[in-house]
């Protein structure tokens, strides 16, 4: 039998240093919502890991103990009902965890779905991320353009995403500064996300949409706002505006490079009217952000 | 020919599908040959397709479930096959979708639920000293509907094409707009089915257990397996109508052209994640409850000791029960429900581990002081508790909401179910089989061998899945046929290629196990091989038709043992005659019209569907008016079977 135990023990043994190579894109956060997730993880890994250890030590005692080889043959286990403070224990600190994560799943909850903290200065720049078979396309009703497949964002502002669909349901997701949220099709659902650092991130859909999901991937760029404020001039100077047969053309299934346009498609495809409502302060951040478009969208004309 | 190309696959140029068109047309041929040539045609009428004996449906369902568990397993071979080196072209992405899809649908409906309705079936009336389930008849209807179900959705990878929205099978992609072959056709319908027959199953065993237990049996009196097959039964009987009338809304939105779920027109996409999960995530627990079940005899057999914390073991099923309904949000955390619900959900989400948790330490506690006889089915419960406490910690990882938009969709969340359901699920079901098997067969299957393929399963297993928690976090999302190299996901997914391999030898093992145990394995091995502790044991083996010559009187949920330990006289020696139901080729009929019914939704074929569905309500009226009082085994008949029956063992 003692091979198999080390071929068990190998086995584990060169998961852990696989894991070890790199940094996981999740447990290497580059913005605060990420950032708070990554702590998450790694809290619960942590007491996971206790909770198995102590399983893991009383097996391995039973085992060794109480093997029928270890005993004599006419030894006869005894009938033991139960012991009410031994379940005690066993209800008791199970709660007392659970307890605990309850209460920091709660707070996280709170934190995710807010406006991350650390840039109220500045209002949050709000992008609209549409996807369609299997694009996405970044809406920036703000600086009035419309980018697909590729995504330039400030590190010195929230981000605000609102998320929607053109056929099946998506999930948007940039491992690197937060987890992910669904885009549908008959709702507009808001992440809130922001970079604390420039750099490259990868971003994709992460729920199954048919053939193209595979490749359904999109690149980010995080950059300080100086950089993103001449990103934008330069792409009012040279794209081209985007057309409603363009962007017609755009929804068509199949898979796109990146490019740019001028204006958005917000102007004549407005987003779906649905919105899904949470908690009263999401809404208010909502209707908010609605003024602001309208707000802007009156600026350009 | 244009209705003929209806039938046809879509991608109709790959080998692998006809390779396999040809084998299944080969293996028909074969067992039809077969039965021709050694005139058996009659005896598997007589036998088998007509019988209602518990014991026999539990027999066809294991043979199904063990069927579907290769068939389920190829397909899992085939993905990890795919995905073990970057930018593999093994499968394109369409072939690759429909495996994973099938894969999903093949294991929990037709491998996983079968392999429990078969323990239960064969064990459940044995262990309440029955004679048979309360509706015998209703019994092989469920069983038959549940195998024309399965045969409905396997032929769909040869006629029309398989399902390919994933075996969540989420609308929109579903509909028709995205899904535009045959295949979703093919899951409504065919889940349908056979969730009709577990349904019918679920109000059996729970009038069963309810009704039919041996004089003295109390409530707190039942073996923890019947326990926990009464509390999956109650989940079964809530959720699964739930269940029928989503696939009923989604096959009017793929049939005729209704808009529940679709994008347009005011559908609602939502509702069908809802519904599902509604369903989904008690079913889950309809899964695990009677493994725990299985487990809590195995472990108490083999430690010599009576289950310890029998109340708590009971009551933490029935907690498990009640929230297994409160918590199917969590499957979509990130739909965008906000703050407040997800803390909710997450809340009762994570309070699950707490009544786990509780099994957990009482198995641990019941080898205390125990005297552990480390067999095959008890090898297979030792390396269940670490492993699934993996699972269940990893779950209550995925129950913190705001860390889960983290770990929604990846390969993290494959890592954590397969590692709940194989250890959990699996496991249970070959230990379960393995534990059985001299009771089912009267022989029993080789221990070295069988111990062989638990350590290749559980070795392969953490080969095959550790690594995908790595990846999860590391980005993989789940469902896709490809990635790059430059991602790194390279190498984890070949490791988890090599454990897939490993298991399957592992499920190879097993299979060499049966055919090496039939043919040398010793027919004398008493009624009771383990030293067992319930009544399943009491009676022998074979187990003759009527289970019990007399009903077993009954002082405790160990009610051999203390026959065996202290002296309790369990069995009268008086004989009387033995009222036993009559076999019936109806429920077999009306089943193989549901499959005509079923093919011809698929396909649109309006005329004999409406002529199915007359015959279907036919068979019904038949059984309506049908005067069938089943028949009585007399006093000298039982006398000679167990004359003849005490004389083997």
């Amino acid at each position: 039998m003692k091979w198999k135990w080390a071929l068990l023990s190998s086995v584990i043994t060169m998961t852990t240093v696989l894991t070890g190579c790199e940094p996981l894109l999740v447990l290497d956060p580059k913005g605060p919502q990420a950032q708070q997730q990554a702590k998450d993880i790694m809290l619960s890994i942590g007491i996971m890991s206790f909770v198995l250890a102590v399983v893991l030590g009383l097996l391995i005692f039973m085992l060794v103990k109480y093997r029928a080889s270890k005993q004599s043959e006419d030894y006869e286990p005894p009938h033991i009902e139960g012991n009410t403070l031994v379940e005690v224990i066993c209800v008791g600190i199970p709660v007392i965890i659970v307890a605990f994560l309850s209460y920091v799943s709660v707070q996280s909850n709170y934190i995710v779905e807010a406006a991350p903290k650390g840039y109220e200065d500045k209002p949050p720049l709000v992008v609209y991320a549409s996807s369609s078979d299997w694009k996405w396309h970044f809406s920036y009703p703000e600086e009035n353009i419309e980018t697909v497949n590729y995504l330039y964002i400030p590190t010195d502002r929230a981000l605000e995403f609102k998320l929607y669909s053109y056929g099946p349901i998506t999930s948007f997701w940039i491992p690197q500064l937060g987890g992910q949220k669904y885009a549908m099709s008959d709702m507009v659902t808001t992440l809130h996300l922001a970079a604390d650092v420039p750099g490259e991130y990868m971003g994709r859909n992460a729920n199954f949409s048919g053939k193209g999901f595979a490749e359904n991937t999109f690149s980010v760029k995080a950059m300080p706002e100086k950089e993103f404020q001449e990103w934008v001039d330069e792409v009012k100077q040279t794209a081209k505006p985007l057309t409603k047969e363009k962007f017609e053309e755009l929804l068509e299934p199949g898979h796109l490079g990146q490019s740019t346009y001028t204006g958005t498609h917000l102007e004549f495809l407005p987003p779906p009217e649905g919105h899904n409502h949470g908690s009263s302060d999401t809404e208010a951040v909502e209707s908010n952000s609605h003024k602001e478009l309208e707000d802007h969208s009156q600026m350009n004309h | 020919m244009d209705i003929l190309d209806r039938f046809a696959i879509p991608p109709h140029d790959d080998p692998m599908l006809y390779g396999s068109l040809v084998a299944i047309v080969i293996v028909t041929i074969a067992i039809i040959a077969g039965l021709t040539y050694f005139k058996k045609w009659g005896y598997l009428w007589r036998e088998w397709l007509t019988t209602v004996d518990h014991k026999r449906i539990g027999i066809m369902y294991l043979i199904s479930a063990l069927v579907m568990l290769f068939r389920g397993g190829a397909d899992a071979i085939l993905l990890r096959a795919q995905l073990a080196v970057p930018e593999n072209s093994l499968l394109d992405a369409q072939h690759y979708n429909e495996i994973f899809t099938t894969h999903g649908i093949v294991m929990i409906l037709f491998m996983a639920m079968p392999f429990i309705m078969a323990l239960m079936n064969f064990v459940v009336p044995l262990q309440i000293g029955a004679r048979d389930v309360a509706f015998p008849r209703l019994n092989a209807l469920s069983f038959w509907l549940f195998f024309m179900g399965a045969m409905l959705l396997n032929i769909s990878f040869v006629i029309g094409g398989s399902p390919d929205a994933g075996w969540t099978s989420y609308f929109p992609l579903a509909g028709n707009d995205f899904s535009t072959s045959v295949g979703t056709n093919y899951y409504m319908i065919a889940i349908q089915i056979a969730g009709i027959g577990t349904l019918m199953t679920g109000i059996n065993f729970i009038t069963t257990i309810l009704k039919m237990r041996a004089p003295g049996m109390g409530l707190m009196q039942m073996p923890m397996f019947t326990w926990s097959s009464l509390i999956a039964n109650v989940i079964i009987v809530f959720a699964f109508p739930v269940l029928t009338v989503a696939l009923a809304m989604g096959t009017f939105d793929r049939l005729f052209g209704t808009h529940l779920f679709s994008t347009t027109n005011g559908g609602m996409d939502m509702l069908w994640a809802n519904l599902f999960w509604v369903w989904g995530h008690p079913e889950v627990y309809i899964l695990i409850l009677p493994a725990f079940g299985i487990y809590s005899e195995i472990i108490s057999t083999f430690s010599r000791r009576n289950l310890y914390g029998y109340k708590a073991m009971v009551g933490s099923m029935v907690i498990i029960s009640l929230l297994s309904f409160l918590v199917w949000t969590h499957h979509f955390y990130t739909m965008g429900q906000g703050a407040l619900t997800n803390s909710i959900f997450s809340i009762t989400t994570m309070a699950i581990a707490v009544p786990t948790g509780v099994k957990i330490f009482n198995w641990l506690f019941t080898m205390y002081k125990g005297k552990i006889e480390i067999t095959t089915p008890m090898l297979y419960a030792i390396m269940f508790i670490p492993l699934f406490t993996i699972g269940g910690a990893t779950g209550v990882m995925l129950g913190m909401s705001a860390a889960d938009y983290q770990y929604h969709n990846t390969m993290f969340l494959v890592a954590h179910f397969h590692n709940t359901i194989i250890p959990g699920v699996v496991f249970a079901m070959l230990a379960g089989l393995t534990y059985y098997w001299p009771k089912m067969f009267g022989f029993m299957l080789n221990e070295r061998i069988g111990k062989w393929a638990a350590w290749m399963n559980c070795i392969g297993f953490l080969l095959a899945f550790m690594p995908m928690y790595v990846t999860g976090l590391d980005g993989q999302a789940r469902r896709m046929y490809t990635y790059s190299a430059s991602t790194g996901y390279g190498p984890l997914n070949m490791v988890s290629f090599v454990g897939a391999a490993v298991m399957a030898i592992g499920f190879v093992l097993i299979a060499y196990n049966i055919y090496y145990s039939t043919r040398y394995a010793s027919r004398d091995i008493g009624s009771d091989p383990w030293n067992a502790r319930t009544l399943e044991w009491a009676t022998h083996t074979p187990v003759p038709g009527y289970n019990f010559a007399t009903l077993p009187q009954v002082d405790s949920n160990e009610a051999l043992w203390s026959a065996k330990k202290k002296g309790h006289k369990l069995f009268d020696s008086k004989y009387e005659k033995i009222h036993m139901p009559n076999n019936s080729g109806v429920p077999f009929i009306m089943s193989a019209i549901f499959f005509v019914w079923g093919f011809s939704l698929v396909f649109s074929l309006w005329i004999p569907a409406i002529l199915a569905t007359i015959g279907i309500f036919a068979c019904m009226a038949h059984r309506s008016f049908e005067k069938d009082h089943g028949h009585y085994i007399s006093v000298q008949e039982v006398e000679q079977t167990e004359k003849k029956l005490r004389g083997v063992s």
